[in-house]
């Protein structure tokens, strides 16, 4: 059986939240999906709000503190990310931005995305279009097309049958696709990795002769690199 | 193993006071510093490099030709000398001759500075920075071991019969470190070439030090230069003290809440979990100190940042009396007494001359133009 990550990134500040609420049932909906296709799934919550404070330092100091290093490390190792905001004039808030802002470049690259996001007011809802939808555009995330808001008539009018309910389960079934065809997570990057050898960043390629009459004869041939070049 | 200071040499309002000093008081600060160091019995002081406010360094070899002129035994050193924006030329022959003057007590530490603004200012962008940092390097080397050098490259103008003069001491180039807090390409240059590692260690978690130095000795070895535990480390490292620990937390607590570089941010008992930083008595240094070498290993050089954020001088030195008198002898004794023999020192001029079979004088007498003839007895 495939074992499968889902990252469920909420930014609601209020406890019990609204944001949450909505990723809680967004995520439920994509590990049901997964399951029924024969997946195992784990479920992995960050709910920013905990983080806020590491957050803001991660961005003062340039390194996460330990809690959000595993944080962020069950986002960016996950199989697929849902990921939702209160809309704050107009767009995320600071909160969600900020926790992006950290993330290593390309962290997110093909990442399966589920956009949602939750408002005051259903006018605010193109805010998942025209603000999230371009930022995990920019981190070249791999965002589902159905994206999913819910205003409060959406939790008046009961979630079982509701339009709601309907657009969660199409959103979380796109996820599911999205997942599925992707190979397993193999964790977060190594940001520490080698990913070249030093005769080739020196532009000397493989097979050019060291020449310069300072470098020993100590050193190994240049090829010899390459099979060590990712170490451990 | 090596001990001693290194400074950025900023200039920061004194948060106590709100006092902030001129370039000029500074300048000497960073002399007294130097100066108290050889006095308390430190091996090494090095000098950054830097080329905007609020940092005053600019000129490092003008700086550490004085200190070599008022000091007997200090090694001189940078932290760092940017490898991407001098002209490895002029590097080549200002440490040169640094070398000469202070009889071989100098080596250097590369760094690639991370300003971006600073880079075109000297023709350069930081898009570049390790490309430039390699390239730059690699000449640097060459000029060093090389009597005349033909070269072309992508970053300066090619030479032609280029020598670089003075000529190093004793045919012996100066010793080199590489800084780097997280880029893996560094720490695989110092391998390439048998050089020391220098990682920051001051700002970052010490998994990112970790990360590195292993990284650095596997490929240390890999290149044939020795075992991996072998291989030539240095780390930074910050700690303020008080005889009693809770006099050194308040007292230094409005330096770190204010300091430049983390200031506003965590707070100092999350900073001293999460980094190296220690503030406290004499002892809890010693112990975290040598707690050092059980994630990077034995190694090499230990350096301290004392003198940031805006502290006085007047605290500065009363902080380089405690950590001459106090910890170094402490930590000399204990980290030689765990260093397994095969381990090597850090390398100094009268070590490399050594390793060279003996020092030789290696002028280079120019040869007339017209008769091709070089003065007697030279050779080239």
């Amino acid at each position: 059986m495939t074992r499968r990550t889902i990252a469920v990134v909420s930014a609601g500040l209020s406890q019990p939240s609204s944001t949450r609420l909505l990723a809680d049932q967004l995520a439920g909906a994509t590990r049901d999906e997964l399951v029924r296709r024969g997946a195992e799934v784990e479920l992995r919550v960050v709910d920013l709000r905990e983080y806020a404070h590491d957050i803001m330092n991660n961005m003062l100091t340039g390194f996460p503190p330990t809690a959000l290093r595993e944080a962020i490390d069950a986002v960016t190792g996950a199989d697929g990310v849902v990921a939702v905001t209160p809309i704050f004039n107009a767009s995320y808030n600071g909160l969600f931005k900020s926790f992006f802002d950290v993330l290593e470049a390309e962290s997110l690259v093909d990442r399966p995305v589920l956009i949602g996001a939750t408002g005051g007011t259903a006018r605010h809802s193109l805010a998942l279009e025209h603000a999230l939808r371009p930022m995990f555009s920019y981190l070249r995330a791999v965002v589902v097309p159905t994206s999913v808001f819910a205003a409060p008539e959406d939790w008046s009018g009961g979630t079982v049958d509701g339009a709601l309910r309907g657009r969660i389960r199409r959103a979380a079934g796109e996820l599911a696709d999205q997942v599925e065809r992707r190979l397993p997570a193999s964790g977060p990057a190594d940001p520490f990795a080698l990913t070249t050898d030093f005769l080739q960043m020196l532009g000397r390629g493989d097979d050019a002769p060291v020449t310069s009459a300072g470098r020993t004869g100590a050193r190994q041939a240049p090829g010899s690199a390459r099979a060590e070049s990712q170490p451990g | 193993m090596q001990f001693g200071v290194f400074t950025v040499g900023d200039v920061t309002v004194d948060p106590t006071t709100g006092r902030e000093p001129t370039e000029h008081e500074r300048i000497k600060a960073m002399v007294a510093i130097a100066l108290k160091a050889e006095e308390v019995g430190l091996d090494v002081f090095a000098a950054g490099e830097h080329h905007n406010p609020p940092f005053v360094p600019s000129s490092p070899t003008t700086m550490l030709g004085h200190i070599a002129a008022r000091t007997e035994r200090l090694l001189l050193s940078t932290a760092t000398t940017l490898i991407t924006t001098n002209d490895p030329v002029k590097i080549a022959e200002d440490y040169a001759m640094l070398q000469h003057l202070s009889d071989g007590r100098v080596d250097l530490m590369m760094g690639r500075g991370n300003t971006g603004p600073v880079y075109p200012w000297f023709g350069k962008d930081i898009r570049a920075g390790i490309p430039l940092a390699i390239e730059n390097y690699d000449l640097l080397h060459r000029l060093w071991r090389e009597d005349v050098v033909d070269w072309k490259g992508k970053y300066r103008t090619p030479l032609q019969s280029f020598t670089s003069t003075p000529r190093p001491l004793d045919g012996v180039p100066p010793f080199v470190w590489h800084g780097s807090i997280r880029s893996p390409e560094i720490a695989e240059q110092a391998a390439y070439y048998g050089d020391g590692f220098f990682a920051n260690h001051i700002f970052w978690p010490k998994e990112h030090t970790q990360r590195m130095v292993g990284l650095y000795r596997q490929r240390y070895a890999h290149y044939g230069h020795g075992s991996a535990d072998q291989a030539i480390v240095g780390l930074g490292g910050q700690v303020f003290m008080r005889r009693n620990s809770q006099d050194a937390v308040r007292e230094f607590r409005p330096y770190f809440d204010n300091a430049p570089v983390y200031g506003h941010g965590p707070s100092l008992e999350e900073f001293t979990r999460e980094t190296p930083l220690t503030v406290g008595s004499p002892q809890q240094v010693i112990d975290r100190t040598l707690g050092f070498r059980e994630y990077v290993g034995d190694y090499q050089r230990q350096l301290f940042l004392m003198d940031h954020a805006g502290l006085p001088l007047k605290t500065v030195l009363e902080q380089l009396d405690l950590l001459g008198e106090e910890v170094v002898p402490v930590l000399r004794k204990e980290f030689e007494a765990l260093r397994p023999a095969h381990v090597p020192d850090a390398p100094t001029h009268a070590s490399l001359v050594a390793a060279a079979g003996g020092g030789k004088d290696s002028t280079v007498h120019a040869v007339d133009d017209v008769t091709g003839k070089a003065p007697e007895g030279a050779t080239r």
